[in-house]
């Protein structure tokens, strides 16, 4: 059975058609990499996914390891190993990232039926994360994300899925506003997660992205549906070539 | 030109009675109750067309007056015998007043800091103590009318002093319990001076029974010391029935450091008046205040910071959180005289509004008259922000779950003003306690 099985996906936002019949299969442990120009509804794909309740789905399914994703609210999807990376990263002043990571943590292991992490074990975690993805502690005292430049957002974002642990990770555009030592350092913290448990989608414009961390498999997204399939080479070929082509088949 | 005939509302007639019957035999002070109680009957109670009171209508809140409290009883000041407890992490020396009046058995007045007395202010007025005839409705003199009602039939309260110097190790913590055997109105009236670099934390609770039916008036002078530190936090809460107005005036010296917090959860009708004197230079003050509100709760944060003096520095921040058909009203005004040169006063008013129907009232006021100033206000109501929400909810945290923590995130930059870090956590905690109560 395939991790995520996404069928016939018909999604508007205020009346106007983003997600157009869109078919996607991810398998456990797969890495896809899913390209497209802008406006063809890549981060309406990944949004829908984390379950944000702006866009409405007119027709077909979702389902997650068999079950139907779009039953559940963003929390629920989130305690069964649904993460989104985001694209923009909010600042939420008062909250400090250490009381976030915990009570979302705490709030996932609940749901799944387990015990609260001890503090002595929930910290020693975190200080280890963000040791790795070079994350001052100083940082984590403080309000989330507040102050923090774009690139240590994104790493912040690495570090929230290397505790939170899921099973599909959907990154949405994760490489936009990086510099090329701050790419680096949000790929390795990926590819350091990579496992044959967990399965990631990668949402990106550019090839750039895909130099870092290598997918399985490529999908074209255009005009609300994945118009090709193929394996890391395409990206490469996109890169040289454009997405005019595929803008033109679907005209 | 003939008088105009004003007709009494039954709160107003009720009160007249109230003070005629009741003053032979209240303590002391009888000259100024008398001219504080004409200046209520010429104004009558303050009602929407009076700039000052325009969002809190207590012509229309108040139907009628309650009696005077009568003196506690056994069983009154039984009920008393734990009040005050909430705030044990302060350690706090606690002073409990029932109904009003000051209840020496129920306080802790053993072995007191050298410089620091407390006595009651029934036995000051009744005695003419010289040393409160000459401060009391003097530290910053007004004409609100509710002072002027409070003056004029004020009962008890406490006075308290803390010498020239003298550094108070322990919070003094004034209870005021409302026993709430029979609806009942409560006029109390205290007044404490704080000499020349002293040092003294003055914390207030409101309590009372959940059921009770008052209407409570009350009020505190504080005088501040040239270069004295003083911290005042008063916590309103107790009885969902009670209306409850109070004012402070508070005169502030040179070199000193003042910190007032408002913290208000309770009472069905609750103003909360604040008029601040910045009489010495180089004075630096948090004015901030958190109001969590629900169902039909009225809350009214009404400030004058007034900068006589030059070169001093506040900051006035306040929160409200407002849930079902709460209404939350904040009115400040800095006023800036010609003289006060180098004042730096910032003051923000912010509302979050957590349903269809609560409303927001906000009113700030800059008035400067001198030229040479930093002055700024900002003002803003909204609803949680659901981008935020989304956030937090892709992260696994459920939606109940994700507004408490930007409520007390929100909240939480006020509270975070409190010096104090065993206050500041008990009121962290009231704020969980009041996010429970949504689930």
């Amino acid at each position: 059975m395939a991790l995520l099985e996404i069928k016939n996906l018909h999604v508007s936002v205020d009346g106007k058609k983003i997600l157009n019949g869109l078919n996607l299969t991810v398998e456990k442990g797969q890495v896809a990499a899913i390209m497209g120009p802008n406006g063809s509804g890549k981060s309406t794909l990944a949004h829908v996914l984390a379950g944000k309740d702006d866009y409405e789905i007119t027709e077909g399914s979702v389902l997650f390891e068999g079950e139907d994703l779009l039953s559940l609210s963003p929390d629920e999807r989130a305690a069964k190993g649904v993460f989104l990376a985001f694209q923009y990263p909010l600042e939420i002043p008062g909250v400090a990232t250490m009381m976030f990571l915990r009570t979302a943590l705490n709030a996932q292991r609940k749901k799944r039926g387990q015990e609260e992490l001890s503090a002595p074990d929930f910290n020693r975690r975190v200080f280890d994360a963000a040791a790795k993805l070079g994350i001052e502690r100083d940082m984590l005292r403080r309000g989330v994300n507040v102050g923090f430049s774009g690139g240590e957002k994104k790493r912040n974002e690495v570090l929230q899925m290397a505790l939170l642990e899921p099973k599909l990770a959907v990154l949405d555009e994760t490489d936009s506003g990086l510099d090329i030592d701050a790419l680096k350092i949000v790929s390795d913290g990926v590819n350091r997660l990579r496992s044959p448990e967990r399965s990631f989608v990668v949402i990106t414009h550019y090839q750039r992205l895909l130099d870092y961390i290598v997918p399985d498999v490529v999908h074209v997204l255009s005009k609300g549906r994945i118009v090709r399939t193929g394996g890391k080479e395409l990206a490469l070929e996109l890169e040289a070539k454009g997405y005019a082509q595929y803008q033109e088949e679907m005209a | 030109m003939a008088e105009m005939a004003v007709i009494k509302t039954p709160a107003e007639t009720a009160l007249s009675v109230a003070f005629a019957t009741a003053k032979g035999k209240l303590p002391g002070a009888a000259a100024l109750r008398e001219t504080a109680f004409k200046r209520f009957e010429t104004a009558g109670l303050p009602h929407r067309r009076v700039e000052e009171w325009k969002y809190t209508d207590l012509r229309a809140l108040m139907r009628d007056a309650k009696p005077l409290a009568p003196p506690p009883d056994a069983a009154a000041k039984a009920r008393a015998s734990n009040a005050g407890a909430a705030f044990a992490a302060v350690e706090g020396r606690r002073i409990v007043l029932v109904d009003g009046a000051f209840v020496p058995e129920l306080s802790d007045l053993a072995g007191l800091e050298p410089g620091l007395t407390i006595r009651s202010m029934a036995h000051a007025l009744a005695t003419g103590d010289a040393a409160v005839a000459t401060r009391l409705g003097q530290v910053v003199p007004t004409d609100n009318v509710a002072v002027a009602l409070n003056t004029a039939l004020m009962r008890d309260g406490v006075v308290i002093e803390v010498a020239p110097g003298a550094a108070l190790a322990r919070p003094l913590h004034l209870v005021f319990f409302n026993a709430g055997g029979a609806p009942a109105a409560v006029f109390t009236r205290s007044l404490a001076v704080i000499g020349k670099a002293a040092r003294a934390m003055l914390i207030e609770s409101h309590e009372g029974v959940a059921e009770a039916d008052y209407q409570v008036n009350t009020a505190l002078e504080i005088a501040v010391g040239d270069e004295a530190h003083v911290d005042h936090i008063k916590i309103t809460g107790g009885g969902a029935g009670t209306l409850h107005v109070s004012s402070l005036m508070a005169a502030i010296g040179a070199h000193a450091r003042f910190n007032e917090f408002l913290f208000t959860t309770a009472a069905a009708v609750v103003r909360n008046q604040l008029f601040v004197h910045f009489k010495g230079e180089e004075t630096v003050a948090g004015i901030r205040g958190a109001t969590l509100l629900n169902g039909k709760q009225h809350a009214d944060t009404t400030l004058v910071a007034d900068h006589v003096a030059g070169a001093c520095i506040s900051r006035e921040v306040f929160k409200t959180v407002l849930d079902g058909e709460s209404r939350g009203v904040f009115q400040g005004k800095i006023i800036v005289a010609p003289q006060a040169q180098k004042t730096d006063a910032k003051m923000s008013a912010h509302a979050l509004l957590l349903s269809e129907e609560a409303e927001a009232d906000s009113k700030p006021e800059l008035e400067i008259f001198a030229d040479d100033v930093q002055c700024g206000h900002g003002s803003t109501a909204g609803a949680l922000d659901d981008d935020l929400l989304f956030y937090l909810k892709a992260r696994g945290i459920p939606h109940k779950e994700a507004e408490s923590l930007m409520i007390q995130a929100f909240v939480g930059e006020a509270v975070d003003g409190i010096e104090h870090a065993g206050l500041r956590d008990t009121l962290i905690d009231h704020v969980a306690a009041w996010l429970k109560t949504r689930e």
